[in-house]
C-alpha cells in the first residue's frame, strides 16, 4: 500500500475529513493533561505529547460501561439488555505501544467466550498508529519486539519534518485511507527512512532498552514466586490502582450492581489486583498483604500471561508506570531485582 | 551525615531498621524503602527528591519487631503527630530523625506544589535532628492565594472549575492511599456494606462526591502536607479542597494546624462554648 | 446479538430445604419448567440477586437429575443471607456452568472411587456422587466419608440415610467432630478417621471442605499409600466473570473458574502457593 503524505498545516482538514465520516479520538489536553478525547473544532490536539495519562484501551475496554440492567419486582426480575456500542469511531494517534496492548488485550476479550462489548468496539474502531520521534527515558518498548519507528495498526503514520505521512496496513486501513485520499498526495518510503533510523538508534540509546528477560519464561514459575526480592519491593508499595489504571495491558474487572432508584444497572469497571479487596471473599482472601498482591501484578505480566500466549509478555514498555507511581515502583525495578539487568 | 548517624544507631542496636529513600535508575526516582544492614544502607539517598512523607509508613512499622528509625523532613512530622494523635503509630517503636529541607522537586526538577507554600523548618517531633542554616530558611509564601481566587468565582464558575478538575480522575485511590489522614483499616468506599463502595464512576456525581467525602473525612486532621496533589496521575489540585477546609477551620474555630501538638484536641471533635453555630457558617457563605 | 456469557438467564426457586442451622438446599428451575442448562458434576454457576451481588456455587445436584437442579448454599456473607431469605417462587439470575467439573466420565471411569467431605464441601461431592449412583455399573466399589461439626450439621442427612447407606456396594461413613447426645456414630475428625478406616491406596479420592481438612486428609492419604496423582479437589476463589477474564481467580498460568476448579493434587502442586 502507498505511502501518502499531507502538510501538518493541513492536519486540521484531515480531522474534520475523518470526523464527518465517525468519531474521531485523538490526543487531546484538557485541564492541562494530555488523555485520549473525542475531536471536534477547537479542542487541542497534542501529537506531540508522547505519553496520554491513560492509555488508548478506554476505547476498547472503558474505565466502567454498563453490561445488563435489572427491573425487580416482587419475587420477579425482568431482564433488559444493553445495546453493543454501535459508534464507528477512528483512535488516532496511538503510539506503538498502546498499538501492541490491543493484541494482549485481544488475546484475552477475543478468547472463547468471546467478550462481546469489546469485541463491538474492536470491530467498530480503526487504529492509527503514530512512530515515536522523541521517545523518553522512561520507554523500553525494544524489550517487547516493538519498533517504535514502524508503528503497526490500521493506519501507520509518521510526523515528520512539518510532514504527517500516512501508509495503510489493513483492509479497515485502506477504507478510512480512499475516504481521506483526496487531502494527501503521494511521497516515497525513502523519505523517512532516515527518520525511522534516528528513531531506532535513540530507542538503542534508552536506559532500559535492554532489559535481560531471558529468565522470565514459564518454566521460572516457582522460582520467581518464591524470591526473597518480593518483600522489600512490595513493601514501599501503597496499593492503590495508579499502576493498573494507566497500563496499556491491565484488564482485570470487577462487576458490579447499581441500585438507580429505577431498578439495577450492572456494570463492569476496571479493577487492580493491587486492592486488598481483589480477591476477599466472605470468608477471607487467598492474598491477605501486600507482598502477594503486588507479586501477582508483576508474576502474571511477566510469568502467568506468557505461558498462556506463547511468550507474549503482558507489558509493552510504555513506562507509564515508571511516571506515574506516587513511589517510584515499577516494573523495570520489579525485573532487576528479579534477576533481569541490562545486558 | 544523615548515613552515619542511621548506620550507628543500626549498630548499636538502637535500631532495627531505617526507613528512607532508596536510590532508583534515575536521579529523581527515589523508592521509599526499609534498610536494615548498613551494606543496604549504601543505597539510602536523601536529597532534592525525597519528597515522599514516609509518616504513614510508620503505622506499618509500628507493627514490626523493634525501633524504626524514621527519616521525616518538617513538614513530614506534622503528619506524623496527627498519627500519634489518633494512635495509629505507637511513638515508642520508632525514633525520629530530622532530616532538613530546602524545598523538594519533581521528576522535571521544578519545586513541589507543597514545597511552594512551605509550613516551616521546625521539627514538631523529633529524637534527633540533622540539618543547617540553610535549612531552616522558610520562604515567604499565601498558601490560601489559590483558595480565596476560588472563593470568588460565582457558584457556576466553581462548579465549572471543579468538574473540569475533578472529571479526570481514573479512581486509582492514589491521593487516598498515599494520604496519612486517610489511615482508616476499610474505607467506607472499599466497604460494600457501606452502599457507597465503589472502584469506578457511573457517573459526574460519584466523580464528585469521592474527592469531596475524602476531603470532608480528613477536614480538622490534614496537615497540608500536599502528597494527595503530588501523586495524583491525573494532576488534579486535591490540596485545595483540603486548603478550602483548613482556611475555614481556621476562621471559624480560630488558628489551628493540625499535627502541631500530638496531644492538641481536633477542632471539630472537641467542642467548647466559643464553636461557630450554624447560622454563622450561613451568614459567612452570603450566598 | 450475540449470546454474551456474562448476561444471566432467569430460574425461579421451586423448593428450599433446610439441612442445617446454616445450610439450605434450593431448587432451581428454568421459568419454564426443565433445567436452565446442562452440566457435567463438579462443574458451577454463577447465582445472583441484582441489587445484592452474583456469586459461583457449586452445583450440588447430579446431570442425571433431568427436571431440576439443586444448590446447597451455606451462609456466610451478604448474598448467601439474602438467598437464604428467598421463598419458593423467587426468581434469580444464573448463568453457566463453568469449570472442568470432575472426569467422571474419563479418569474416574471404572475406578474405585472414595469420597471424603467436611461440611459445606459435600455440596460439589454429591453432584459426582449421585452421578456415580445412577451409572453404578460404571464405577468400582464407593466408600464416602463425611464429617461435620456436630449432627447437626451433616448436610441432607435424610438422603445420605435413605439412598446412599442403601446402595450396592456403597459403604458410607459418618463422623462429627464432638460427643454429642443422640449420636452413637463415630467421633472424631476427618483425617484421623479416614487413616483409621484404613481404606486400600487403590482407585480414586475426591476431597472437598475446609482448607485446613484437605490438608490433614491429605496427609492421611499420603499415610496410607495414595499417590498425589489418585487425588481430586475443587476450589474456590473469588470469581465475578467465570470465563478465565476478570482476573480474579487467576493463580499461577490457571484461572480456577475456567482451568478449574477440580485439579488433581499434582496439578495443584505445580502451581505457585496461592490458595
Amino acid at each position: 500500500m502507498m505511502m501518502l503524505k499531507l502538510s501538518m498545516e493541513r492536519v486540521g482538514e484531515l480531522f474534520s475529513a475523518i470526523a464527518n465520516q465517525q468519531a474521531l479520538y485523538l490526543p487531546i489536553e484538557s485541564a492541562d493533561q494530555v488523555n485520549f478525547e473525542k475531536w471536534s473544532e477547537g479542542r487541542k490536539v497534542r501529537l506531540d505529547v508522547l505519553k496520554t495519562v491513560k492509555s488508548g484501551k478506554d476505547l476498547f475496554f472503558p474505565q466502567s460501561e454498563n453490561l445488563v440492567a435489572f427491573k425487580m419486582e416482587g419475587k420477579s426480575i425482568e431482564i433488559i439488555q444493553q445495546e453493543l456500542s454501535q459508534e464507528k469511531f477512528v483512535l488516532m494517534g496511538v503510539r506503538p505501544c498502546d498499538a501492541k496492548s490491543f493484541e494482549i488485550l485481544d488475546k484475552v476479550f477475543l478468547a472463547e467466550p468471546q467478550d462481546s462489548y469489546y469485541a463491538a468496539r474492536r470491530a467498530n474502531g480503526t487504529v492509527i498508529a503514530m512512530a515515536c520521534g522523541n521517545p523518553e527515558e522512561t520507554c523500553f518498548c525494544k524489550n517487547f519486539g516493538i519498533d517504535a519507528a514502524d508503528p503497526v495498526g490500521d493506519v501507520a503514520i509518521w510526523i515528520h519534518e512539518g510532514n504527517l505521512y500516512w501508509k495503510s496496513q489493513t483492509e479497515k486501513g485502506e477504507a478510512l485511507t480512499q475516504s481521506v485520499k483526496s487531502l494527501f498526495s503521494e511521497a516515497q518510503e525513502a523519505e523517512i527512512d532516515a527518520f525511522k533510523a534516528g528513531i531506532r538508534e535513540k530507542i538503542e540509546q534508552l536506559p532500559f532498552s535492554h532489559l535481560d528477560l531471558s529468565s522470565f519464561t514459564p518454566d521460572q514459575l516457582n522460582e520467581k514466586f518464591n524470591s526473597p526480592q518480593w518483600k522489600k519491593l512490595s513493601q514501599s508499595c501503597l496499593g492503590c490502582g495508579s499502576c493498573t489504571f494507566v497500563c496499556p495491558t491491565c484488564q482485570c474487572y470487577d462487576i458490579r450492581d447499581y441500585d438507580t432508584g429505577h431498578g439495577i444497572q450492572r456494570y463492569r469497571c476496571w479493577d487492580s489486583c493491587m486492592y486488598s479487596d481483589f480477591t476477599m471473599m466472605a470468608h477471607g482472601t487467598n492474598r491477605p498483604t501486600q507482598l502477594e498482591r503486588f507479586r501477582q501484578r508483576f508474576m502474571h505480566k511477566l510469568i502467568y500471561f506468557p505461558s498462556n500466549n506463547d511468550g507474549m509478555y503482558s507489558c509493552v514498555g510504555c513506562g507509564r508506570c515508571v511516571a506515574k507511581c506516587p513511589i517510584h515502583m515499577n516494573i523495570v525495578k520489579v525485573i532487576k531485582a528479579l534477576g533481569g539487568e541490562s545486558k | 551525615m544523615i548515613k552515619e548517624k542511621a548506620a550507628q544507631l543500626l549498630r548499636e542496636g538502637k535500631v532495627a531498621r531505617v526507613l528512607g529513600w532508596e536510590a532508583g535508575e534515575f536521579a529523581y526516582d527515589l523508592t521509599p524503602a526499609y534498610f536494615e544492614t548498613e551494606e543496604e544502607l549504601k543505597n539510602l539517598v536523601y536529597n532534592e527528591y525525597s519528597g515522599a512523607n514516609l509518616s504513614k509508613y510508620l503505622i506499618a512499622a509500628s507493627k514490626m519487631e523493634g525501633v524504626t528509625l524514621a527519616l521525616l523532613k518538617p513538614c513530614d512530622t506534622l503528619s506524623f503527630n496527627q498519627l500519634l494523635n489518633e494512635h495509629r503509630i505507637n511513638r515508642e517503636k520508632v525514633y525520629v530523625l530530622g532530616v532538613g529541607c530546602k524545598g523538594m522537586k519533581d521528576q522535571n526538577g521544578e519545586l513541589l506544589l507543597k514545597c511552594k507554600c512551605c509550613k516551616g523548618k521546625e521539627f514538631k517531633a523529633f529524637d534527633e535532628v540533622i540539618d543547617d542554616e540553610e535549612c531552616r530558611n522558610v520562604p515567604e509564601s499565601d498558601r490560601f492565594e489559590e483558595v480565596r481566587r476560588i472563593e470568588a468565582m460565582s457558584a457556576e464558575e466553581r462548579f465549572a472549575f471543579w468538574r473540569n478538575e475533578l472529571s479526570k480522575c481514573i479512581r486509582c485511590n492514589a491521593c487516598r492511599n498515599v494520604c496519612p489522614a486517610c489511615s482508616c483499616i476499610k474505607c467506607v468506599f472499599d466497604n460494600p456494606k457501606s452502599g457507597v463502595a465503589a472502584k469506578a464512576n457511573t457517573d459526574d456525581f460519584e466523580e464528585n462526591m469521592f474527592h469531596i467525602i475524602r476531603a470532608y473525612h480528613v477536614a480538622g486532621r490534614c496537615t497540608d502536607c500536599g502528597e494527595c496533589s503530588r501523586v495524583c496521575p491525573q494532576g488534579i489540585p486535591l490540596h485545595l479542597l483540603n486548603r478550602k477546609f483548613i482556611k475555614d477551620i481556621n476562621e471559624l474555630y480560630g488558628e489551628y494546624q493540625a499535627g502541631e501538638d500530638p496531644e492538641a484536641r481536633g477542632p471539630l471533635t472537641n467542642y467548647t462554648q466559643g464553636d461557630a453555630e450554624p447560622s454563622v457558617v450561613r451568614e459567612r457563605s452570603g450566598e | 446479538m450475540n449470546h454474551e456469557a456474562l448476561i444471566p438467564t432467569l430460574g425461579v426457586v421451586t423448593d428450599v430445604r433446610v439441612d442445617t442451622p446454616d445450610v439450605k438446599t434450593f431448587r432451581v428451575n428454568a421459568l419454564g419448567g426443565g433445567k436452565c442448562f446442562e452440566h457435567m458434576p463438579g462443574q458451577c454457576a454463577m447465582l445472583s440477586i441484582p441489587g445484592v451481588g452474583e456469586a459461583m456455587f457449586s452445583i450440588t445436584s447430579s446431570p442425571t437429575n433431568k427436571e431440576f437442579m439443586e444448590f446447597s448454599i451455606k451462609k456466610c456473607g451478604c448474598l448467601t443471607e439474602w438467598l437464604h431469605m428467598m421463598e419458593v417462587g423467587q426468581q434469580i439470575t444464573i448463568r453457566g456452568p463453568y469449570g472442568n467439573g470432575f472426569p467422571v466420565e474419563g479418569e474416574l471411569k471404572g475406578q474405585d472411587l472414595l469420597f471424603i467431605a467436611g461440611g459445606i464441601g459435600l455440596a460439589p461431592l454429591r453432584s459426582v456422587i449421585d452421578y456415580v449412583l445412577d451409572n453404578r455399573s460404571n464405577y468400582g466399589k464407593i466408600n464416602i466419608v463425611y464429617g461435620s461439626r456436630s449432627a447437626d450439621d451433616l448436610v441432607d442427612i435424610d438422603e445420605i440415610r435413605e439412598r446412599w447407606m442403601n446402595a450396592e456396594g456403597v459403604n458410607v461413613h459418618l463422623t462429627i467432630d464432638r460427643e454429642q447426645e443422640g449420636w452413637d456414630g463415630h467421633v472424631g475428625f476427618v483425617p484421623n478417621y479416614v487413616k483409621e478406616l484404613g481404606f486400600n491406596p487403590e482407585g480414586k479420592v475426591l476431597v472437598c471442605g475446609p482448607p485446613i481438612m484437605i490438608k490433614f486428609t491429605l496427609g492421611a492419604l499420603t499415610d496410607l499409600g495414595f499417590e498425589r496423582t489418585q487425588v481430586f479437589t475443587t476450589m474456590e476463589l473469588r470469581m465475578k466473570c467465570g470465563i478465565g477474564k476478570c482476573g480474579r481467580c487467576n493463580i499461577g498460568d490457571k484461572y480456577v473458574c475456567k482451568d478449574g476448579p477440580v485439579f488433581r493434587f499434582d496439578e495443584l502442586d505445580e502451581l505457585p502457593a496461592e490458595y
